[in-house]
């Protein structure tokens, strides 16, 4: 019996394991959504510029390059294309993958961050045009 | 939503809201001076000075898209008073932040970034898609938690304390407004503490 116990007791623990190494990669596209409308929308739409640029179609888009909007001198002279890795770092410390960019906000959590990435990713492209 | 208007404006809450009003013009005008006239807030902040510009720059456009998305809440036809005397209360605040914000960076040694015209700011708002009063009060409520949330954001990124601080009384008016803005809108409050800035 104890030993069905431990083991059972080893199996959830495997999979809570697992479960936060998939979140981790993944992230939760659903939460990404929540935190993007309660956070990033302060300054971006998804497709249209305002403050800061669209970001509808910024996953796999040249940085710095979204069309008719006026970025900083150092993100406007960046040349990487924006993968899962860049934006998370991004969202860590934008002034640590450019310095001199303009955006002073971070995403402080990990889980955060890679919720709102795969929420990034998972828009269809049609939904912005810019 | 009408009771919660209604409410919004009973005599004893005209009252108090002239009193409100009052204090924070006084608030607004020690803003002002807070933000404008540290010399020490121009001096000893270094490398940070730059950085510390470009968030505020960053917050100033926010406050320029804040007044115009009021503005065409106002123009729409949509807003009936006495909604559409809060709203345009709300919007004198934002102008006292952008008062302050274009006074703090010139002083810093910034050049403040210019307003948008206001045909701009509808396309980027998509303010042809409002329809109704809830419409434009539930655009608004959206820019103000995003400002909240913006500005709770950036306050570690700022170099200079002082500025952290009147990041946090920006969003503190912006919390304000959020919290007017969803009771007008018949929305429940939070369901729990510390749900802005996370």
């Amino acid at each position: 019996m104890m030993k069905r116990s431990t083991l059972w007791i080893g199996c959830a623990a495997q999979l809570l394991l697992t479960l936060a190494s998939a979140h981790a990669q993944t992230g939760s596209p659903a939460k990404g959504q929540m935190i993007f409308e309660s956070r990033c929308v302060a300054c971006h739409n998804l497709d249209t510029n305002r403050v800061g640029p669209a970001l509808g179609t910024v996953v796999g888009r040249v940085a710095g390059k979204a069309p008719d909007y006026l970025y900083s001198p150092a993100l406007g002279a960046a040349a990487h294309v924006w993968s899962r890795d860049k934006l998370l770092a991004w969202l860590t410390n934008p002034e640590s993958l450019v310095p001199g960019q303009a955006m002073g906000y971070r995403v402080d959590m990990p889980e955060d961050r890679q919720d709102v990435v795969a929420y990034l990713a998972s828009l269809p492209r049609k939904t912005t045009s810019k | 939503m009408k009771s919660v208007v209604q409410t919004l404006v009973s005599p004893t809450s005209i009252a108090s809201r002239r009193a409100f009003m009052g204090r924070t013009g006084k608030l607004s005008a020690v803003a002002v001076a807070m933000l404008a006239g540290k010399d020490a807030l121009a001096q000893g902040m270094g490398g940070d000075m730059a950085k510390d510009v470009s968030i505020l720059n960053v917050a100033l456009g926010l406050e320029h898209e804040a007044i115009n998305a009021y503005q065409l809440g106002a123009g729409s036809g949509l807003l009936q008073k006495p909604v559409l005397d809060v709203a345009v209360r709300f919007q004198a605040d934002h102008k006292a932040h952008r008062d302050a914000l274009i006074a703090t960076i010139q002083k810093m040694g910034g050049t403040p970034v210019m307003e948008k015209k206001l045909d701009d700011y509808a396309k980027a708002l998509k303010a042809d898609t409002l329809r109704n009063q809830g419409d434009v009060l539930d655009l608004a409520a959206r820019l103000e938690l995003g400002a909240i949330n913006a500005y709770l954001g950036v306050i570690p990124a700022f170099g200079s304390k002082d500025l952290a601080k009147v990041a946090g009384r920006l969003a503190a008016d912006e919390t304000l407004h959020f919290t007017v803005l969803t009771n007008a809108l018949g929305r429940p409050l939070p369901a729990g503490a510390l749900s802005f800035g996370a």
